[in-house]
C-alpha cells in the first residue's frame, strides 16, 4: 500500500511535467514521422519501418533515464526527502515506488511508437510486435537503472547534462539507428560495440522480423548491461540515502 | 507523568566535532516543548536522531517508550516533521499532497480520502483544495506542509522553524492552530523567533555546543539567568554565563 502510494504520487509527478512529456514521447514519435516521411521521397532500407521502429524505441527509452534522473535528484534536493525518509517506508518501497511508475511510462511509451509505426504502414504481426516490446523489457530496466543511479548521485542540474544531453547522445550515435555503423567502422564500431544500445536496437530488429534465433546474442549483451547497472543503482541509492539522512 | 520523550546520554559526533553531547532530556507527553540555540548548537542533529534519520553514536532517546536505535520502524510510525523549508509534492494538489502524505504511513485509499477531508477543514484549506502545490503562496505552502505532519495524527510532532518567514498575521494564525494541537500530541519546536517559544511553549530548552545548557519554563529561565528580558536570558544562558 505505500509502495503503491509512493508510484502513483511519481506517476503524477511525471506526467504532469510537461517538458518531460514532450520530449520523452512527442519527440521520439516526431522523428519517426519525420524520417518515414523521408523514407517516401527518398528509399534508405534503414529508415523503413521495420527497421526504424526499434531503433526509435530505443533512442525514446533514453528519455526514462532522464525523467528517473530528475524526479530522484529533485526529490533529494528537497525537504520532501525528510518527510519521505521520516515515513515507515522501507528501502523496497523506495525502489519499486520509483521503479514501477517508469516501467509504465516506458511500455506506455513503446505502446505509442509502435502505434504511430502502424498507422505509418508498418505490415508486422502482432506476435513480432509483442516480441519486439518483450525484447525492449531489459532496455527499459537498464535505462530505469541509469536514472536511479545518476538520479542519486548528482543534482538535478547534473543529471539534466548527463541523461539529457550525454546518454541520449550516447544513444542516438551509437545505436546504429541513424546510420549503419558498419560504414563508419573501426575504433566508431568497436566502441559502439562495447555498449548495449546497438546490440538493443539490433535484438529489436531481429524480433520485429520474427527472426527469434537472431535476437541472441545481442539480447544478452542488453540484459548483462540492465542487470549490472540496476543492481549498482539499488546498491548506490541504498547507500547514498543513508548519509543523505546522516548528513555527512 | 506521562512521558512523551526520554533521551538518555544521546550523542553525535561527525569527524572530531561533537555535534551533540552526552544529551539527558524527558519531555512530557501532550505538551509543547521549544528548543532554542544559536546556529550550529546541535539542534537539528537531535531532531534527526530523534526522528530516526541519523543514528545516535551513544545514547539513546525512547519516544513513548520504543527506542530509537532498536525500534525505528515503530518510532517512525507514530512521529511526524514538518521540516524547516516546506516540504510538498509540488506538482500534486493540495488534496492529493494530504492523501499521499498518509498514504506513505500504510492507510488504504478510502481512509486517506476521508482523512484529507477533515485535515481540509481543520486547516482551513478548502479554498486551495485543487490547487497544484507549487502555484500557492508561501503561507499556504507552510500551512500545507504543517497538515501534511499533522495528518497521520502523530504522537510526536517535530516542527522545525514552523513560522520562518511568515507575516505577523500568518504567524498568529499559525501559533494558534500550533496551541490547539498540544492536548493530542508531543510538540518539539525548534525557532529562532525567541518570543515564539516564551508566548507557546510549555518548557524550553536551550542548546549550545551540543549540550542542554538549560531547561524550564520561560519564567524560570529568566529567574534562573537572573534577566528580566527572555532575550537577555537566552543570551546568557547560551553563552555560558550562567553556571
Amino acid at each position: 500500500m505505500k509502495m503503491l502510494c509512493f508510484a502513483s504520487r511519481n506517476t503524477k509527478e511525471m506526467v504532469r511535467d510537461k517538458l518531460n512529456l514532450m520530449f520523452g514521447i512527442g519527440f521520439p514519435v516526431v522523428l519517426l514521422l519525420l524520417l518515414t516521411a523521408i523514407q517516401a521521397n527518398i528509399p534508405v532500407e534503414l529508415f523503413s519501418l521495420d527497421h526504424l521502429t526499434p531503433g526509435v524505441c530505443v533512442f525514446g527509452l533514453s528519455f526514462v533515464s532522464l525523467f528517473a534522473g530528475l524526479l530522484i535528484s529533485k526529490d533529494r534536493g528537497s525537504s520532501l526527502v525528510l518527510r519521505l525518509f521520516t515515513s515507515p517506508m522501507t528501502g523496497s518501497d523506495f525502489i519499486f515506488g520509483y521503479t514501477l511508475p517508469l516501467v509504465i511510462v516506458s511500455l506506455g511509451q513503446i505502446a505509442l511508437t509502435v502505434l504511430v509505426a502502424v498507422l505509418l504502414g508498418l505490415r508486422q504481426g502482432f506476435a513480432n510486435i509483442l516480441l519486439l516490446v518483450v525484447v525492449l523489457l531489459p532496455v527499459v530496466l537498464l535505462n530505469i537503472g541509469l536514472g536511479l543511479l545518476f538520479g542519486t548521485v548528482l543534482n538535478d542540474r547534473q543529471v539534466g547534462g548527463i541523461c539529457g544531453a550525454l546518454l541520449t547522445n550516447l544513444t542516438a550515435w551509437l545505436s546504429g539507428t541513424w546510420f549503419d555503423l558498419k560504414l563508419v567502422g573501426g575504433v566508431f564500431e568497436a566502441i559502439a560495440n562495447a555498449f548495449p544500445f546497438v546490440h538493443a536496437v539490433n535484438a529489436g530488429r531481429a524480433a520485429l522480423s520474427g527472426d527469434c534465433s537472431a535476437i541472441f546474442p545481442d539480447i544478452l549483451w542488453v540484459i548483462g548491461y540492465s542487470v549490472v547497472i540496476m543492481l549498482a543503482a539499488i546498491i548506490v541509492f541504498s547507500r547514498r540515502m543513508k548519509s543523505d539522512w546522516n548528513g555527512k | 507523568m506521562t512521558s512523551g520523550i526520554e533521551i538518555k546520554g544521546l550523542t553525535k559526533r561527525f569527524s572530531q566535532n561533537v555535534a551533540v553531547d552526552h544529551l539527558n532530556l524527558d519531555i512530557k507527553g501532550n505538551s509543547l516543548f521549544a528548543l532554542l540555540g544559536v546556529n550550529g548548537a546541535g539542534k537539528t542533529t537531535l531532531i534527526k536522531m530523534l526522528c530516526c534519520l541519523s543514528r545516535p553514536d551513544e545514547g539513546d532517546a525512547f519516544i513513548h517508550g520504543k527506542s530509537i536505535r532498536s525500534e525505528s520502524m515503530q518510532v517512525k510510525k507514530i512521529i511526524n516533521i514538518s521540516p524547516q523549508e516546506t516540504a510538498i509534492a509540488p506538482l500534486l494538489t493540495v488534496r492529493e499532497n494530504l492523501e499521499f502524505s498518509v498514504g506513505i504511513y500504510g492507510h488504504p485509499h478510502s481512509e486517506c480520502r476521508a482523512l484529507a477531508d477533515g485535515m481540509i477543514n481543520e486547516m482551513s484549506l478548502k479554498e486551495v483544495e485543487k490547487k497544484t502545490a507549487r502555484t500557492l503562496s508561501g503561507g499556504w505552502q507552510r500551512r500545507l506542509s504543517i497538515a501534511m505532519a499533522l495528518i497521520t495524527s502523530p504522537k510526536v510532532l517535530f516542527l522545525d522553524e514552523p513560522t520562518l518567514g511568515l507575516d505577523v498575521i500568518a504567524r498568529r494564525e499559525l501559533w494558534n492552530v500550533i496551541q490547539s494541537l498540544r492536548s493530542r500530541m508531543t510538540i518539539i519546536l525548534t525557532t529562532h523567533y525567541l518570543e515564539e517559544a516564551e508566548a507557546i511553549a510549555d518548557r524550553i530548552g536551550i542548546m549550545a555546543e551540543g549540550k542542554l545548557k538549560a531547561v524550564g519554563t520561560a519564567d524560570e529561565l529568566r529567574q534562573m539567568s537572573g534577566k528580566q528580558n527572555f532575550e537577555n536570558a537566552f543570551i546568557a544562558i547560551a553563552k555560558g554565563e550562567i553556571r
